[in-house]
This record gives C-alpha cells, sequence and structure tokens, in this order.
C-alpha cells in the first residue's frame, strides 16, 4: 500500500531537531478537587443530573424495587432490557412480577438481537459509580452488561450506590484503580438524556441516544 | 498594488456575509449565548486561570515528547486490538478508509462529527466511489442535507435559523411535515437516523483525545450519534490528526472540563465516550474491528517550529469563534476553509500553505480576544503577527512558513525601504515633515490612499509637526 513508509515519514519530520527556538512546558499547578462529604456529594450529584434533565431518586436499598415497579406501572413499555448474568439482573428476576413490563434479557449477540434492541422502550443497567463534580454516572460495560443497553432504548434506568459517588472524575480515576486493572472495552460517562442545541442553540432531549434518564441512587 | 488572488476571493466572501442581514442576526444572537454561558460556567476567574495553565501545561508536555507518545500510542493500542495506520496526506487517509470499507464490502457508513473528516473531504470522497457517507450529528445531518460545510467548528449549522431548517427538511426529507417547533424537527431527524444507526456497514468517527499509556480513544458528544456510530455498526474507524494524543490517563478529566465548558458552557457533555479496544471474547456488541488513522496533512511542519508548535495545543472547542469580532459578524463560510475563526486563521496557513490561504492571518483586528478565552493558552496574536510577516517575507523568512513571500512586491519593499531611510535620517525626517504639513492635503488619492479613503475622510495634516510642537514647548530631543 502506498502508506508503507508514512509512519517513517512522519515520525522522522517530527524527529528532527528544531535549528533555531525552544519549546518549554510551564509547571503544572496543583488544583485542589472537590472535598465534599457523602452527604453534599449525593446531593451535588442529584442537583447536577437534574439539570441536564435526568430523573433521579435517593432510595433507601431495600425500597428501590418498589419504587421501580411504580415507575414502570405508570408507563406502557413494551418491554425491559437488563443483564441477567449481573448481580442487578438476579434480584430484579427475583423481584418481577404481573403487571410490569416484561424483562427481556441481553444474552444473543447484537448481530442476532438488533431488531428488538432498536425497538424496545426502556433497559436497565448498574453503574460502576458517579462523579459529583460534574454531575455523571460512570458506566462500565462488560460481558454481562453489553453497551447498547444503555443507548438504543428510549428510557435509561441506572442504578448506582452511593457508596461509589466520587468528588470528581480525577479521583474516580484513582480511586478505582483504572490504570492499575486496565481499561475494559468501553467506559462512559453519562450526565443525562440525550440532547442538542444544534437548531438555534435551543436545547431539547432525547436525539439519538435515551430519551429519559432515570437514575436511583441508593443509600 | 495587485492584490492576489486569496484576498480577492476573501474580499467578496466578506462583502457576501455581511450583507446577508440573516446570516448575522442568526449569528449574533446564538455567539453572545455561547460566549455568556461559558462565561456563567467559568465564573470563578481565578479557579479558571489554573486550570487554563494546567490545560495548556498538558498540551504542552505531551507535544514536547509526540514522537514518542505516538510510538506509545500505537503500541498500546495495537496491544488492545485497535489496528493502527498513518497517513502523510489527506489522501493518504482516505486510501487507507476506503480500503477498509472494501475489504469489509461496506456501502453505508455513519459518521459522527469529525473535523479531520472535513479536512480530508472524506464525504466527497466516498461519493464519487459510490459509497454513502452519512453525517449523524444532528448539526452536520442538517447542512449535508443542504450541501453545505460547517460553519463553526462545534454547532456546524449556527448560521441557519430554525425556518430555514424547516423549509429544508420539508423539502429534502421525504414525508417530512414543514415544522418551525424545534422538538419536531430533532423528531424527524432522530426517525429518518434511527434505521441508519441499525443498518450502517461501518462507523467513521473523530478523536477528541487518545492517550497514550492506555491506548484509549476519548469522544466528547450530546447527542447519543457518536455512540451509536462506535458500536453498532461491526467496524469502527476513528480519524485523528497526530497532535491530539495526551501522555497520561489523568491528562483527561482537566482537558475534558475545559473543553466543554470552553465550548458550550457545560460541566460536561452527555457522554464521555472512552474506547480501548474492539468487542473482546465473550462481548455482545461493539464492533469486531477499530481502526486508527493517524493524519499528519501538513501537522509535521507546523510541528518542526517550536514557535508555531503552539498552534497544535488547540483542542477545538470553537471559543476563539464565539469570541472573535471577526468571525461573530461572517461567520465560518466567508473563511473559505474548513477551519474558521481564529484558530482556523493560524491554523489553515501553515496547514495549506501561506499562498493559499495567507489571507486567513488577516482575519484579525489584534483585540486579542481569542487569546484570553483560548482554554490552552494559543499565543494566537503571536502566530498571526508572524504569519503576516511570513506572507512578505521572500529571502528573509525566519520562521520557513510554506509559501512565505507569496505577497513581496518590489514596490512595497522599496516603499518600506524608503520609509526606513526617512526615520533614521534626522534631516530627511524634518524635511519631508514640513512637506507633508504644507502639501499633505493634496496628495494625489491612488493605490492604498484609494483605498483607504474610500469610505473614511482623510485627516487634515497638522500645519506644524510634532517635532516642532514639541521644540516650541521647550522639550528636549534627548527626553
Amino acid at each position: 500500500m502506498m502508506t508503507a513508509n508514512a509512519r517513517e515519514n512522519i515520525l522522522s519530520r517530527l524527529r528532527a531537531i528544531p535549528t533555531h527556538g525552544r519549546y518549554t512546558v510551564p509547571e503544572a499547578p496543583v488544583i485542589a478537587g472537590l472535598a465534599l462529604s457523602r452527604e453534599e456529594r449525593i446531593d451535588r450529584l442529584r442537583r447536577m443530573l437534574e439539570v441536564m434533565h435526568a430523573e433521579v431518586q435517593v432510595v433507601a436499598a431495600r425500597e428501590w424495587l418498589g419504587e421501580l415497579k411504580t415507575l414502570l406501572r405508570t408507563r406502557a413499555l413494551n418491554g425491559l432490557l437488563y443483564a441477567p448474568a449481573t448481580p442487578l439482573g438476579a434480584v430484579l428476576e427475583a423481584a418481577w412480577e404481573e403487571g410490569l413490563p416484561p424483562l427481556v434479557p441481553y444474552v444473543e449477540p447484537v448481530e442476532q438481537c438488533r431488531e428488538s434492541l432498536f425497538t424496545i422502550d426502556a433497559g436497565i443497567t448498574s453503574t460502576r459509580g458517579a462523579i459529583a463534580e460534574t454531575g455523571a454516572l460512570i458506566l462500565w460495560p462488560s460481558v454481562a452488561e453489553p453497551r447498547l443497553m444503555s443507548l438504543t432504548p428510549g428510557l435509561h434506568i441506572a442504578v448506582l450506590e452511593a457508596e461509589a459517588i466520587f468528588n470528581t472524575f480525577a479521583e474516580a480515576i484513582d480511586r478505582q484503580g483504572w490504570l492499575e486493572q486496565g481499561m475494559p472495552t468501553n467506559v462512559l460517562l453519562i450526565s443525562g438524556p440525550s440532547k442538542t442545541a444544534d437548531i438555534e442553540l435551543t436545547l431539547t432531549f432525547g436525539v439519538h441516544g435515551p430519551k429519559e434518564l432515570v437514575v436511583f441512587i441508593l443509600q | 498594488m495587485a492584490k492576489t488572488e486569496d484576498v480577492a476571493i476573501f474580499e467578496r466572501n466578506v462583502a457576501k456575509a455581511l450583507g446577508d442581514g440573516q446570516l448575522r442576526r442568526n449569528l449574533r444572537s446564538a455567539m453572545a449565548t455561547m460566549s455568556q454561558r461559558r462565561r456563567t460556567l467559568f465564573a470563578d476567574t481565578e479557579a479558571f486561570e489554573q486550570l487554563r495553565t494546567l490545560g495548556q501545561s498538558i498540551r504542552r508536555r505531551a507535544l514536547s515528547q509526540l514522537p514518542e507518545l505516538l510510538e506509545q500510542l500505537e503500541q498500546r493500542c495495537t496491544a488492545n486490538g485497535i489496528q493502527v495506520h498513518w497517513a502523510e496526506t489527506a489522501a493518504e487517509a482516505n486510501a487507507i478508509v476506503l480500503d477498509i470499507l472494501r475489504r469489509h464490502g461496506a456501502t453505508r457508513v455513519i459518521k459522527g462529527k469529525s473535523m479531520v473528516s472535513e479536512e480530508m473531504h472524506l464525504n466527497h470522497f466516498l461519493e464519487e466511489q459510490g459509497i454513502e457517507a452519512l453525517e449523524t450529528d444532528l448539526g452536520e445531518y442538517i447542512i449535508q442535507l443542504d450541501g453545505e460545510t460547517p460553519s463553526h467548528i462545534i454547532v456546524p449549522a449556527i448560521h441557519k435559523n430554525k425556518d430555514q431548517i424547516a423549509h429544508l427538511f420539508h423539502e429534502r426529507i421525504p414525508d417530512a411535515p414543514y415544522t418551525e417547533v424545534v422538538e419536531e424537527l430533532n423528531a424527524i431527524a432522530r426517525g429518518e437516523l434511527r434505521e441508519k444507526f441499525r443498518t450502517g456497514d461501518v462507523g467513521v468517527s473523530g478523536v477528541n483525545f487518545a492517550v497514550a499509556e492506555t491506548g484509549t480513544l476519548c469522544l466528547v458528544e450530546n447527542e447519543g450519534n457518536g455512540r451509536m456510530c462506535t458500536t453498532a455498526p461491526p467496524v469502527h474507524i476513528a480519524l485523528m490528526g497526530l497532535e491530539k494524543v495526551v501522555e497520561k490517563l489523568q491528562d483527561v478529566p482537566p482537558l475534558l472540563r475545559l473543553l466543554t465548558g470552553s465550548a458550550t458552557g457545560q460541566p460536561i457533555t452527555t457522554y464521555f465516550n472512552m474506547i480501548t479496544s474492539p468487542r473482546r471474547s465473550g462481548e455482545l456488541d461493539g464492533p469486531h474491528e477499530v481502526h486508527l488513522v493517524i493524519l499528519d496533512n501538513g501537522r509535521s511542519g507546523i510541528y518542526a517550529d517550536p514557535e508555531r508548535r503552539t498552534t497544535l495545543q488547540c483542542i477545538r472547542c470553537g471559543a476563539c469563534l464565539n469570541h472573535c469580532p471577526i468571525y461573530t459578524r461572517l461567520g465560518g463560510h466567508a473563511y473559505g476553509h474548513v477551519y474558521p475563526g481564529p484558530i482556523g486563521s493560524i491554523l489553515t496557513p501553515q496547514l495549506k500553505g501561506l499562498d493559499e490561504a495567507g489571507v486567513m492571518a488577516t482575519a484579525s483586528t489584534f483585540c486579542g480576544a481569542c487569546e484570553e478565552v483560548c482554554p490552552v493558552k494559543i499565543p494566537f496574536t503571536e502566530i498571526l503577527r508572524m504569519l503576516r510577516n511570513e506572507a512578505y517575507a521572500r529571502d528573509e523568512s525566519e520562521h520557513e512558513v510554506q509559501g512565505h513571500g507569496y505577497r513581496y512586491t518590489t514596490v512595497e519593499a522599496l516603499s518600506w525601504k524608503s520609509w526606513a531611510l526617512y526615520n533614521t535620517s534626522p534631516a530627511l525626517a524634518r524635511i519631508g515633515a514640513q512637506m507633508l504639513s504644507k502639501f499633505g492635503q493634496h496628495l494625489p488619492m491612488i493605490g492604498p490612499l484609494k483605498e483607504w479613503t474610500r469610505v473614511r475622510t482623510p485627516p487634515p495634516f497638522a500645519p506644524k509637526t510634532l517635532h516642532e510642537l514639541a521644540q516650541q514647548r521647550g522639550l528636549d530631543d534627548d527626553r
């Protein structure tokens, strides 16, 4: 292919010693990050997510399923996409009952279920944590919990343990040891339902991704 | 003095843009809103200044070891299963993309927003090869429908208002009803594109940051179309300019904050998408192949000069556009090149050569607003001044910018030599100044004077020179 030497040519041009002038790197200031209490972190996360039109419910761990069921009963949903091989999946299976939208497991490769992934109304995922400062959930898709679950359904429900809310993005990377354990295929920060302001800067929600994001923060 | 072709074209573009009342109204409100949102987010100026210095430091540290970081990025990406390609020119990058598409028999490409792909004119290239390349970012989708190019690097359709978009959708999208309601326009686009996401053969995206330490490609977006393009099709091709690399994972959080805040005043976008590998064994979705194309296209030439290298610090937030008195009156199309506004004015002449795009460096009042808002402190005015000098520097070019000296004329060179002589010879200066006092009013209005006085009244020359006035007041020549 004609690009056989492109790599060497580019790198050798970048390595050429400049004939004049110096390129300096200014010292990086040390910026103190947020340091909020547990309650403040929950509160800030909730506020930031709500500004971005997410619906946030802070609930006791043993009550959240009831709240979820109440939410689902008020809507006519054709199904709830879930990941059966996760702890969350097991909880949902055990608690499911009449009158709720059917639980639809994501167990086949996308090639076999593309149609249904793009037509299902809702999906529920766990989260690996959250960032209080900017308001964002950390999603860590895996073999058990695939990537499209939080993208193709119109309603995305995310479940978050309050313990996993960090002050900042930098703190989450550090404390959760992202580097040490190696990055997964895909990590996502999600701060609300999909949105755009491309027409006259008018902010509207629900473009290509979910139209709604509901977050359960479990105390 | 004869005008060079680039100047003539630019002047025509400027006249057209300034005469377009609709365009100016659309721009005025949008730019004011974007600047205001940014100001609100970074209201704590002291904290912002610190963050800016950090951003500058991170970008400069990355550029100071660019070849090593690119090699590290390549090595980590390859280990992760991402296939890395290098392209010296846009044509090479296009050929690489086409080759991948051909191998997969792809005919439908879905694209996330990427300025590098604009630089490559990828859509046009693929169309000629019979491949549909569909823009899926709402703004990009709108302008693609109208056969236009982006007029802003963050909000590409900002030059259009909703009435214009309403007509466009109604005329170009089969069965689309006429509506001026923004939510309904969004819904029409969502409906059209959803099917494309489901059936697209290959997804193409840009890259906001590429992390050398982990081999991770980071993408910033609000709509979810970027996630669709990088997750739903079986193949993902990411395009990046070679300056996009950063050293460490921990370099990402401050840059992300600076990028989203400077661009749209958001603390963070809806999605921050970090891609480290293709689909791994057992995973149910994501592309089986991820390709990274690293594009030079003139960047290594900029890199070679330490002063010009600062141009490559850019993280493409667009804040310099939103705050530029020239951009906010003209919009992006008048510049005539892919990257408009202050960043375009310093980047494009260096990428394409002064002889092709040197006029862009003249699209500045030197007010310095771009420099003040730049989240990574690019010294815009210094580079602009240098580029203007280079445009006239035929033999004495210090920075060897491609196409330097293209505006050199003997008449002008001679004029400046005379000017220097005049100002370094007291006798000559005295006689000259006195002559101007007496006869300046009757100077023939030709050449640049004619041009300058076309829309201005020439100021009268003072009857006495500044020197004479100073002497009358008893001021000493030496003080």
